[in-house]
C-alpha cells in the first residue's frame, strides 16, 4: 500500500538530481505524491487542495538549504504546513466557578463512553472530584457501561434509568455536583449521526440547560471523507470546544484530524489511544503530522525512549539495528533498556509497518527470566558475545554452568536472540527505520 | 479483573509459542502499562501543553477556513445536481474527469482505486468511442457495479434448509457495529424459520454482555454468555454444546472489538475460530467482519488484519444512514475478494437490507 512520503519524494528527487531552488516542475510532480499521500490518508480531498495551494505557493522557487535534499526540502514545508493546520493542541478550559461541565458527543460507537471514563480519571489524578453522568438512554446497556467503568476506576456515576429524558439527567446531574461537591462534571450522551435532527435538539437542549464549559466531539481516527461533515455538523449546532480523537492505538493514519480541524478550527485537545482507561494523550501535533505523513510516530518513539533511554545508547542501538551488526551485548543490552522501559513492541509499533516485522520476537522479560538472560550472557566472553557462532557444545556446557542454567535454556536463549537479529536485518532493510536512525543521530 | 483478562488485553503481550523464553503469563493489566502510566504522570497532570512541547509556537491557523465551509456547504447540497450537469449531454473535458475523481475521492472510495478506476475508464472512452458525459456515467456506473461482484464468493447462509448447526462468527474492529448487527441479523434469520442461539462472545468491554443479552430479550432470542473478563473461548464452548442441546440450528458469535494491528488479540480470534473449528463441522460456515461505512481507507488493513487472521467469508457494511458513501467498499471486494452480504441502515433491529450493488452505486451519485 501506501510508502512513507519521504521514500516516495527521495526518488522523484533522485531523479531529478541536486539543485539549489526547487521549480516550478519539480514542486508539482511532488505535490502529486503529497496529494495521494493525503488521500490515502483520508484527509478530506478539499481539505488536501487548499491545502496544496498553500505549500505550493510557499514552495516554488524557495530555496533549498544546504543540508537538505529537494525532497527533504519539500517534506519540511508540507509537515510545516500541516502543523499549522493542525494547530496548537488545546487544554482543558475549567476556570471559573465549579461545577465545572464537559460534554462529549459524537457518532455512534466513536468512543464517547470510554473517553468519559479516561477523562474522569485524568481529572480525578490531576486533584479534581469528577461526576461522570449516564446521559445515553437509548443504546442497550449504555447505562451500565458506564457504571461498570465508574465503578472500576471508583468514579461515582449519576444515572436516572432510561426512562428520563437525557436533558432531565444531565439538569440533575448538575444539581447533584453541588450538592456532592463535585466540582466536574462529565456528560456521556448517545451516539447520533449529525444529519438526524431530533437527536441534535436534544443534545442542544443539554447544552442550553447545562451550560457546558467544554463541548468536545469524540471522533474515530479512522473516520474517511466525512470527517468535515460531522465536524463542521456538531460545531455548527454545538460550538465546539475541541475535538478528541480515538482509536489512535490502530494504524489509521488519522488524517481525518485535518479535515476535522481545518472545517472548524477548534482545537485537538487529546488522543485516545487504547481501551483501557490510561489509554489517553495529550495531543502533539508534531506526531500526527509525521503520522499522517506516513513518516511514523518517529517522535513519539524518540521521546518515549528518551525517557528512559541514555540517548548515546539509544543512537547506537539504532546505528545497531540499521548496520545489523546485532550481537549479544547488544541484545542484553537492549532487554536491561527493555525492562526500564516498557515492551519494544510497544515502542518500535508506533513505526508503521513495523509490526509486522515484530509480531512475534519483541520480548516482555520478567524479572526471573531476564535475570537468567543476564546470567547466561555475562559468563560469556566478550568474543562470545560479539561472536555467538563460536558457542561450541562445550563452550555452552561451560557458560551453562557457570551461569546456573541448563544448555537447553542457553539455546533457547540463543534462539530467541536469532529471531532478534533477524528481526534487526528485517527492519534496517526498511527504509523508514534508517530514517529514524538518522533522526536519533541528528538529535544531538 | 482476571489475570486471564488482563493478560489477553495486554496489548503487547507475545504469542505464547514465539515467547517462551521471555513470555511472562501472569503479568497484571497495571503491570504491561506502568510505562505508558510512567509517561503520562511525567507529563504531568494539568491540562497544558507541556513545555517542552516539540513543536514551535504557530501562529496563522487556516487562512481560507471560512470559503472552505462553504464550499462544503455547497457540495453536500449539489452533488447531485452536479452529476447529473456534468455526466448530462455535454461532451467530455478534462473537467468531467476532475469531477469524477472528485465524486469518487469524496466516497471513499480512495485514491488508489479511484485512479485504477478512472484509467479503465479512460481506455473504455477510447475503444468503445464514449464522448459524451452521459455515456461516461454509464460506463462508470458498470464500473463500478462490476467491482463490486468478485467472483466465486460466499454467499450469504439464508438459503441453506440444512437442519445441521451452522455457525456465524461476527468480527471487527471496536465500535464498528457488531453487536447490533447480530441482534439484526439473528431477527432476519429467526423470521427465515431458523432457530438462533447467540453467544456473547465480548467478554472484556463494559456492559457488553448485557449489551447482548437485552437484544436477546427484545427479539425472544437465548443468549449463552460467560462472567466479564472470561475467556470467550469458553463461553463459545458452552454456547456449542448448548446449541446443540438446544438443537439450535443457527449459533452467531459476538466478539470483543479488536484493532486488527494487535497481535494478542488477533490470537485470541484465532483461538475462538479454533474452538469452532474442534467442535462444529465446517464452522465457522461464516466469518462476517463488520465495516463502519463511515470508515476511510483503514476499512481496507483491517479487512486484510482479519482475512490474514481468521479468513473472512463476508462483510457487513453500516452505518449507512447515515451521509457516508462506504465508498472503500469496493477495494475491499475487487482487491481482497470479500463480498459485501448486508447493510446496517439504522440503530433498530429491523434496520438490515441485504446489499445489492446496483443500488449502492447508484447511492454514490
Ligand atoms: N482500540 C481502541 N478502542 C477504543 C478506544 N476508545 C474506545 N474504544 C472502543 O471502541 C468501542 C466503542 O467505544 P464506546 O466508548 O462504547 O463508544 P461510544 O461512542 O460511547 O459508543 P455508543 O455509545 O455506542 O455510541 C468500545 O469497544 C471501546 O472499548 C481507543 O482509543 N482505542
Ligand atoms: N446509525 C447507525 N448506528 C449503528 C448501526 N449499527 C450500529 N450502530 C450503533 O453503533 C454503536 C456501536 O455499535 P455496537 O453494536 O455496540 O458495536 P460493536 O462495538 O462493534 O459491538 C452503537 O451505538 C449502535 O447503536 C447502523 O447501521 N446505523
Ligand atoms: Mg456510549
Ligand atoms: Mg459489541
Amino acid at each position: 500500500m501506501f510508502e512513507g512520503l519521504s521514500d516516495r519524494l527521495q526518488s522523484i528527487f533522485d531523479r531529478l538530481g541536486k539543485r539549489g531552488f526547487l521549480t516550478e516542475k519539480d514542486v508539482d510532480e511532488a505535490l502529486r505524491e503529497v496529494r495521494m499521500a493525503l488521500l490515502e490518508a483520508d484527509v478530506n480531498f478539499k481539505v488536501v487542495k487548499d491545502f496544496l495551494v498553500r505549500v505550493r505557493e510557499r514552495a516554488i522557487g524557495a530555496e533549498v538549504h544546504k543540508s537538505l535534499s529537494p525532497g527533504q526540502a519539500v517534506i519540511k514545508i508540507v509537515h510545516e504546513e500541516l502543523l499549522s493546520t493542525l494547530g496548537e493542541g488545546g487544554h482543558l478550559d475549567l476556570g471559573g466557578a465549579p461545577p465545572h461541565v464537559i460534554m462529549l458527543v459524537g457518532l455512534q460507537g466513536s468512543g464517547k463512553t470510554s473517553t468519559a471514563a479516561k477523562l474522569a480519571l485524568r481529572l480525578r489524578g490531576a486533584g479534581r472530584r469528577p461526576l461522570l453522568v449516564a446521559a445515553d438512554t437509548y443504546r442497550p446497556a449504555a447505562i451500565a457501561q458506564l457504571e461498570q467503568l465508574g465503578k472500576q476506576l471508583s468514579i461515582p456515576v449519576y444515572s436516572e434509568g432510561d426512562k428520563v429524558s437525557p436533558p432531565d439527567i444531565c439538569a440533575h446531574a448538575l444539581a447533584k455536583a453541588v450538592s456532592g461537591a463535585h466540582d466536574v462534571v462529565i456528560l456521556d450522551t448517545a451516539g447520533r449521526l449529525q444529519i438526524d435532527d431530533a437527536m441534535m435538539r436534544e443534545v442542544e437542549e443539554v447544552k442550553r440547560r447545562t451550560k457546558p464549559q467544554e463541548v468536545l466531539l469524540v471522533a474515530d481516527s479512522m473516520t474517511g471523507q466525512e470527517a468535515v461533515n460531522i465536524a463542521d455538523a456538531f460545531n455548527k449546532r454545538m460550538q465546539l470546544t475541541g475535538l478528541i480523537l480515538t482509536k489512535i492505538d490502530g494504524d489509521a493514519r488519522g488524517g481525518a484530524a485535518i479535515s476535522m480541524r481545518a472545517v472548524t478550527g477548534v482545537p485537538i485537545k487529546f488522543l485516545a489511544a487504547g481501551e483501557k482507561p490510561d489509554a489517553f494523550e495529550q495531543f502533539h501535533p508534531d506526531r500526527l503530522a509525521s503520522r499522517i505523513l506516513g513518516m511514523g510516530d518517529v517522535l513519539t518513539l524518540i521521546e518515549k525512549a528518551q525517557a528512559q533511554f541514555d540517548e548515546v545508547e539509544a543512537a547506537k542501538t539504532a546505528e545497531k539495528m540499521l548496520s545489523a551488526r546485532f550481537d549479544l551485548e547488544d541484545f542484553l543490552g537492549q532487554m536491561r533498556q527493555l525492562r526500564k522501559m516498557g515492551p519494544l513492541g510497544d515502542l518500535l509499533g508506533m513505526i508503521p509497518g513495523m509490526k509486522d516485522a515484530l509480531k512475534g520476537v519483541a520480548p516482555e522479560a520478567t524479572e526471573r527470566q531476564f535475570k537468567r538472560l543476564e546470567a547466561m550472557i555475562c559468563s560469556m566472553t566478550r568474543q562470545e558475545r560479539h561472536h555467538p557462532d563460536l558457542l561450541n557444545a562445550s563452550r555452552k556446557r561451560r557458560v551453562a554452568a557457570g551461569s546456573g542454567t541448563t544448555v537447553q535454556e542457553l539455546n533457547q536463549m540463543l534462539k530467541q536472540f536469532r529471531d532478534a537479529q533477524e528481526m534487526m536485518k528485517k527492519l534496517s532493510n526498511n527504509p523508514r527505520m534508517r530514517m529514524m536512525g538518522g533522526l536519533m543521530r541528528g538529535k544531538r | 479483573m482476571s489475570a486471564n483478562g488482563a493478560v489477553r488485553r495486554s496489548e503487547c503481550a507475545m504469542s505464547p509459542e514465539k515467547a517462551v523464553f521471555l513470555f511472562s503469563p501472569g503479568r497484571s493489566t497495571e503491570g504491561a502499562h506502568a510505562p505508558s502510566d510512567g509517561a503520562a504522570t511525567k507529563r504531568g497532570p494539568n491540562f497544558s501543553q507541556t513545555a517542552d512541547a516539540p513543536c514551535p509556537a504557530r501562529s496563522a491557523i487556516i487562512p481560507s477556513m471560512a470559503s472552505l465551509r462553504e464550499t462544503l456547504a455547497r457540495t453536500r447540497t449539489s452533488i447531485f445536481s452536479r452529476v447529473q450537469t456534468l455526466l448530462g449531454q455535454a461532451d467530455i473535458t478534462n473537467d468531467t474527469w476532475d469531477e469524477l475523481e472528485a465524486l469518487l475521492l469524496q466516497a471513499d472510495v480512495g485514491a488508489a482505486t479511484s485512479t485504477k478506476l478512472l484509467e479503465r475508464l479512460r481506455e473504455r472512452t477510447r475503444a468503445e468511442a464514449i464522448l459524451k458525459a452521459d455515456a461516461l456515467r454509464t460506463a462508470l456506473k458498470e464500473e463500478l457495479v462490476r467491482l463490486l461482484e468478485p467472483a466465486g464468493a460466499a454467499a450469504p447462509l439464508d438459503y441453506r434448509a440444512t437442519r445441521m448447526l451452522e455457525v456465524m462468527l461476527i468480527i471487527g474492529v471496536n465500535g464498528a457495529g457488531k453487536t447490533t448487527s447480530i441482534a439484526k441479523l439473528s431477527r432476519l434469520y429467526t423470521d427465515k424459520g431458523r432457530k438462533v442461539l447467540l453467544a456473547a462472545g465480548d467478554t472484556f468491554r463494559a456492559a457488553a454482555i448485557d449489551q447482548l443479552q437485552i437484544w436477546g430479550e427484545r427479539a425472544g432470542i437465548d443468549v449463552i454468555a460467560g462472567k466479564m473478563n472470561s475467556d470467550p473461548g469458553a463461553v463459545v464452548f458452552n454456547a456449542i454444546q448448548a446449541a446443540f442441546a438446544r438443537k439450535s440450528d443457527l449459533l452467531i458469535i459476538d466478539t470483543a472489538g479488536r484493532l486488527h494491528t494487535k497481535h494478542n488479540l488477533m490470537k485470541e480470534l484465532e483461538k475462538i475460530r479454533n474452538v469452532l473449528q474442534r467442535n462444529v463441522h465446517g464452522a465457522p460456515h461464516q466469518t462476517l467482519l463488520v465495516v463502519d461505512a463511515a470508515n476511510g481507507q483503514n476499512a481496507i488493513a483491517q479487512a486484510k488484519g482479519f482475512a490474514a487472521a481468521v479468513g473472512v467469508t463476508g462483510a457487513v457494511l453500516t452505518k449507512l444512514d447515515g451521509t457516508p458513501k462506504g465508498g472503500v467498499a469496493f477495494a475491499i471486494v475487487s482487491e481482497l475478494g470479500i463480498p459485501i452480504h448486508y447493510i446496517g441502515t439504522g440503530e433498530k433491529i429491523d434496520d438490515l437490507e441485504r446489499f445489492d450493488a446496483h443500488t449502492f452505486v447508484d447511492g454514490l451519485f
